[in-house]
């Protein structure tokens, strides 16, 4: 992993495709200088070359849900979108959620809901969930079960991760 | 994907002047274009990232219509406090597609680009004259259950997939372009083009020319309008069809309808001689389904798809109808 104590270490030693370039990422609170081709999706950049693999890629086409992450607070689909054009902003992954041991309380509320099953899904659904209370569009049920259409759950463990949306949007828990 | 160089451009002048290269395209939201250079049907070799371009801002306009910006996010537009006020059929149509995900990165100026969702264009192992001019149209006779009954050619039968662009059909939207050529705008009905024998082109935008606002005019039919979306799961689905409904009542009177269609053609579809039949009209039934048999004139069922006519037709009876209740709106 790249970090701003060690500057493309692991990066000057592997060769890079020709079209490489310095790219920014600020995550989970830390700011990573990496060297990617301008191909390099978010979601790759993060887990193949910051090794942050609590995002997920499951259909790597938006349709799924998996690689949900914040960007600024909101939720986006992180394989959709290049990591050159995700510079500086503020990268929230499924990784920055705990403060030290104790977890965040949308993490804390999938375990307490037994709200998964496999497990691949969670940390996009757990991401969905913050940014569904911090983007503050949510007033019924329906609304929660629209506003989280993005996030499939192949187990279906949907009954119980609304449960958790509903609980999160009662006790305001966002990032 | 296929290896493709990158810039950002600092302004609209830069930014079409970067696009004039051969294989240029502009990203954005990248929400559709990333996805079909995934499976290699779009394989730009030079993107020209707008984002940082100063075109995300919603306005109002001096005659009382409202300015959105190319680059404004489909969430950040559908939740502004001027549109849901003012233009709420947009706001629900917009807020009919995609997830909070993906609304969250497309942009207004995006949507209206996005390509079609026939199954057909995505499979680069089929022929296509949408994707590969002169291979054929795989769709005609083969699956063909999301694809259009209007406006369909020998060549093509695919739909425009958006929500939002039959929102601003109904609304009479302006789009405004600019190239090096100079500036102009665009009506929205001349927008979209229908497939004819040139289906590999969407719309009436020339390549080097960048879409820098949504102008929507004073009138937003706040008081009876009504969006309705039928498909095959409650959300997260394109539409089989869809019925953007706007009416301005005199008591029971028709004084102007609008309806535009999603989901039956190339470009949502409009048939101003079909809406003026309500002019003056009472507000019943029977005229909104007079006014539904002369929209789907002219309608062709592929197979798999022939149900859409008589389902599209039953849509806007619907739509109507519940522009005038105004039933389930705060």
């Amino acid at each position: 992993m790249n970090s701003e104590n060690e500057p493309g270490n692991a990066v000057s030693q592997r060769p890079t495709l020709p079209d490489s370039r310095p790219v920014t990422l600020r995550v989970n609170g830390t700011t990573h200088h990496l060297q990617l081709a301008p191909w390099t999706s978010l979601l790759d950049a993060l887990r193949e070359h910051l090794h942050l693999t609590g995002t997920k890629k499951g259909c790597d086409h938006g349709q799924c849900g998996a690689c949900t992450l914040l960007v600024d607070g909101k939720r986006i689909n992180s394989c959709l979108t290049l990591a050159v054009m995700q510079q500086d902003k503020a990268i929230t992954t499924v990784e920055g959620l705990a403060q030290g041991d104790e977890l965040h309380p949308v993490q804390q509320a999938f375990i307490d809901h037994d709200a998964f099953q496999c497990g691949y899904c969670t940390p996009g659904q757990i991401c969905s969930v913050i940014g569904l209370v911090n983007e503050g569009q949510a007033k019924t049920l329906d609304d929660i079960k629209d506003l989280m259409s993005g996030n499939v759950c192949r187990c279906g463990a949907y009954a119980n991760i609304i449960q958790v949306a509903r609980e999160a949007l009662e006790r305001n828990t966002g990032l | 994907m296929r290896p493709f160089s990158y810039t950002q451009s600092p302004d609209v002048t830069t930014a079409v002047q970067e696009v004039s290269a051969q294989g240029a395209k502009f990203i954005a939201g990248g929400t559709n274009l990333l996805d079909l250079m995934k499976i290699d049907v779009m394989s730009p070799s030079h993107l020209v990232d707008i984002t940082q371009l100063a075109l995300n801002t919603i306005e109002e306009t001096p005659d009382g219509g409202l300015r959105l910006g190319a680059l404004a996010k489909n969430a950040d537009t559908a939740y502004h406090e001027l549109v849901q006020t003012r233009y709420p059929l947009l706001a629900h149509a917009i807020l009919a597609g995609a997830t909070a995900q993906l609304r969250n990165m497309a942009t207004d100026g995006g949507n209206l680009l996005q390509r079609t969702r026939c199954y057909y264009f995505y499979d680069t192992h089929t022929p296509c004259n949408k994707r590969e001019p002169g291979s054929g149209c795989s769709a005609i006779k083969g699956y063909n259950r999301d694809l259009a009954i209007l406006g369909t050619s020998e060549h093509c039968i695919a739909t425009h997939p958006s929500d939002m662009c039959v929102a601003l059909a109904a609304l009479e939207a302006t789009v405004h372009v600019k190239s090096s050529q100079g500036e102009r705008a665009i009506p929205f009905a001349e927008f979209h083009r229908l497939p004819g024998d040139t289906p590999h082109l969407d719309t009436n935008l020339h390549p080097t020319e960048i879409i820098t606002a949504i102008e929507l005019p004073a009138k937003g039919f706040a008081q009876h309008y009504a969006y309705l979306k039928l498909r095959d799961r409650a959300s997260y689905a394109f539409a089989l069809v869809s019925v953007a409904a706007a009416l301005e009542l005199e008591g029971d009177t028709v004084k102007e309808a609008r309806i535009a269609l999603g989901g039956v053609a190339h470009k949502p579809w409009r048939v101003p001689e079909a809406e003026a039949l309500l002019q003056g009209k009472p507000a019943s039934k029977e005229n909104f389904r007079a006014v539904a048999e002369a929209y789907l004139a002219g309608a062709k069922g592929y197979g798999d798809n022939t149900f859409k006519i008589e389902l599209a037709k039953r849509a806007i009876v619907r739509a109507l109808e519940q522009a005038i209740s105004m039933e389930g709106k705060s």
